[in-house]
């Protein structure tokens, strides 16, 4: 049988409607920035700018803090569970008339393929408010004690890796609770949020119980310095997190954190070949491994490492690179030249410190930023890249012998993200999930999201949960 | 007439009583400057040896069941009554409170364990769940222990204090390194002879004496502690502690001087776990 070659399917650029320039969103409307500063935002897939957006300072954040304690004290905290329900309802069904041209203008700004914000991304953000919609006006129920209390203004910062659905992990629960919000979205990534501010505005939402402010590392360094903020929460890197937190030790400002990670993926002898391949390809090549719980690192049991390797090989061998619009691309652009770069230095030391580099034979367009799924075999311990986050579509492959020994590797890092575990048997699927010093474990399965499933980090990965009834406590009062 | 057999107050490490390693011990006076004391001074290397106890007994504890987990908690409240005219006198001692205000203490340090000991196998029912996920998986939360918690224990009540501070953190199936309050530490102490005979594992408790301005800041920095209880920490020094707790990022918190399950909860860390629903 001869092989059937795809047809290029691209995704209309119609649909996104994007403006030259954005202002910040605060108290509700969209105004220029205090210092006229601007920065551009690009298409990572072929460099070309997408618009112009407003860089925040003190000033800027000063006027959105005040907007978001204002609309706390005047509106939203006087408003009732069932109203603010209401709200979130509102936003949510917004979301999913509007998904399609989400879709799109994330893929644009952020990499990824069409396929994952068309069916994770923006439906996943969807279902965030739906969720917390309905928490609204139950809180009393959640196991907090009777009377839950908002904290206050939140200040929230999210990183490029999923935009828009950061954006809902941080803002459905807040608002849920009571709280205002002011958020900083990434600097690479700024597009939806700006697009939700819209949403924000068609769905009457109050001045000032949302803002948007963008910018770089100095805005939000300013945005969690700033006095009144009652409450901060971030999802980046395990580094930044620190200075977040070492910078709100005196004041003993509330801080939940959602970091980095180097989840082990953990093939036993009996598992299932077929699909565990399948799971360990979306572990590491989803959203071009630009996720905090990637499964980075495979642990293979020795004797099943060679026969595993070739279907691996053979597997990624057939995964498509390239324009994130065409819906057959399974793997996008990565997001900057800066997480590009940090991907080549890793992957360089993997070779230099003696691990053996294979890559799947892609085309890499001539534009934009782009690496080949790759994996390293002949990893120890000790290696960088075993250790390290790399943040990008590189697998490295350590082997085990012994199911004591499976875990002793998995626990072996200062992250505890996530975990997976594939295996026939039900008994050792368990006593693995025991073991492993991980917040979310994917049992012959991975990667898999939920508004209702709480997500979070054990070590170094960070502090609180999001998602489900644990996830609420991050916004009420003494609850975390 | 015959002497008193004074008790020579050491420190409390897997399960042993030894002195200092330093050599060095300190002086605690009551009120009206009598000698009452020369506890152990504990070192910096007093406490890596005590973290190190707490994270060998860690694994075994954890997953001893917590029915008995349970047991072990009870028995030391059944330890403790037997050694209550003790916990008293002590308490008279360092804390210049008469003897029924020191009876109330004691009665409520004991009823605190056998309070926490009926919490060990109901935690996980209260605080995890099953999650209806949209897809054909089943998930479910549980709350597992954390590790190794350092505690700087509230010292108004020496006794009470030490026994808020502990039984939460055993009761989640966690270790302990506990740091006894500088001017009152026997009742940390006296406590620890009732821990070694009441089946706690050894190591799972490890008690210091000492100058708290030395030692405090190594157990926020300690890389193999995972929670810390400051409640008997002032506000000023706690938030330098908090800033070298970063560097593992320990789960910090401070409590009022009461029992509650978020004690248990706040070291206690969540789990989920998916698994696909198929025949």
């Amino acid at each position: 049988m001869s092989d059937f070659e795809y047809a290029p399917a691209p995704e209309s650029k119609a649909i996104a409607n994007i403006k030259k320039d954005y202002g910040l969103f605060i108290n509700g409307k969209f105004t220029s920035s205090h210092n006229k500063k601007r920065f551009e935002t690009i298409n990572p897939a072929n460099e070309e700018v997408l618009a112009k957006i407003s860089l925040a300072d003190e000033v800027d954040i000063d006027k959105a803090v005040k907007a978001a304690r204002s609309a706390y004290v005047k509106v939203w905290s006087k408003l009732s569970g069932k109203e603010r329900a209401k709200y979130l309802f509102r936003i949510a069904r917004l979301l999913q008339e509007r998904s399609r041209e989400f879709a799109v203008v994330e893929t644009l700004d952020n990499g990824k393929p069409i396929r994952e914000t068309r069916d994770i991304d923006i439906p996943l953000s969807a279902a965030h408010f739906f969720y917390h919609a309905g928490w609204a006006d139950k809180l009393e129920f959640a196991g907090f004690g009777d009377k839950p209390k908002p904290h206050g203004v939140v200040a929230q910062i999210i990183p490029w890796n999923f935009p828009l659905l950061m954006l809902a992990w941080k803002i459905a629960p807040a608002l849920a609770t009571g709280n205002t919000v002011v958020l900083k979205p990434a600097e690479t990534t700024p597009l939806t949020a700006l697009l939700f501010a819209e949403v924000c505005q068609q769905a009457d939402l109050p001045p000032g119980v949302v803002n948007i402010i963008t910018g770089d590392g100095g805005t939000g360094a300013a945005l969690v310095k700033h006095p009144d903020i009652d409450k901060v929460a971030f999802t980046g890197s395990t580094e930044v997190g620190k200075l977040i937190a070492r910078s709100l030790a005196i004041s003993n400002t509330p801080v939940t954190l959602e970091l980095g990670g180097k989840g082990a993926n953990i093939v036993f002898e009996d598992a299932p070949i077929d699909q565990a391949v399948e799971g360990i390809i979306n572990g590491i090549f989803f959203n071009q491994g630009h996720v905090c719980c990637a499964g980075s690192r495979l642990l293979l049991q020795e004797n099943i490492h060679d026969e595993f390797l070739n279907k691996l090989q053979k597997r990624m061998s057939k995964i498509r690179l390239g324009d994130p619009l065409d819906k057959n691309t399974d793997i996008g652009a990565i997001n900057s030249a800066a997480q590009l770069a940090k991907i080549h230095e890793l992957s360089s030391s993997g070779q230099a410190e003696g691990a053996d580099i294979w890559s799947a034979p892609c085309q890499i367009p001539n534009k934009g930023f782009w690496f080949a799924p790759t994996i390293f075999t002949g990893v120890t311990q000790a290696h960088r890249i075993a250790r390290e986050e790399i943040f990008g579509p590189v697998l490295s492959v350590l082997t085990f012998r012994t199911p004591q020994e499976a875990i002793e590797k998995a626990n072996n890092t200062p992250f505890g993200l996530s975990a997976g575990v594939w295996t026939d048997k039900g008994s050792r699927i368990l006593w693995a999930g025991n073991h492993l010093k991980a917040g979310v474990i994917w049992a012959n399965t991975f990667n898999k999201f939920d508004p209702a499933s709480p997500f979070g980090g054990y070590k170094e990965s960070g502090w609180g949960r999001e998602g489900g009834r644990h996830g609420l406590g991050a916004y009420l009062k003494g609850a975390m | 007439m015959s002497l008193d057999i004074k008790k020579t107050y050491k420190l409390f490490i897997a399960g042993a009583f030894p002195r200092s390693e330093s050599g060095r011990s300190y002086e605690i006076r009551d009120k009206k400057g009598n000698f009452i004391a020369n506890p152990a001074q504990a070192s910096r290397k007093d406490l890596r040896d005590a973290v190190l106890a707490a994270k060998n007994a860690h694994s075994s504890w954890a997953s001893a069941t917590a029915y008995n987990r349970g047991q072990i908690l009870y028995r030391i409240a059944e330890i403790m009554e037997g050694r209550s005219e003790q916990f008293v006198a002590e308490i008279m001692a360092m804390e210049s409170v008469s003897s029924k205000q020191a009876q109330v203490q004691v009665r409520q340090a004991i009823d605190t364990w056998v309070w926490y000991a009926g919490w060990s196998d109901k935690i996980s029912t209260i605080a995890g769940s099953t999650n209806p996920v949209a897809g054909s998986f089943f998930n479910f939360t549980v709350a597992e222990p954390l590790g190794v918690v350092g505690i700087v224990a509230e010292e108004k009540s020496s006794l009470l204090g030490v026994v808020l501070g502990l039984a939460p953190v055993l009761a989640a199936g966690n270790c302990a390194v506990l740091l006894a309050s500088q001017k009152r530490p026997l009742s940390a102490i006296t406590l620890a002879e009732c821990l070694a005979t009441s089946d706690v594992p050894a190591g799972v408790v490890n008690i210091l004496t000492g100058l708290s301005d030395e030692l405090t800041p190594h157990l926020a920095s300690h890389m193999e502690i995972d929670g810390l209880d400051l409640s008997g920490v002032d506000g000023k020094s706690a938030a330098a502690l908090r800033i070298s707790s970063v560097d593992n990022l320990k789960r910090v918190h401070s409590f009022p001087s009461e029992k509650s399950p978020e004690r248990i909860l706040s070291f206690m860390e969540y789990k989920t776990l998916w698994h696909p629903i198929g025949v």
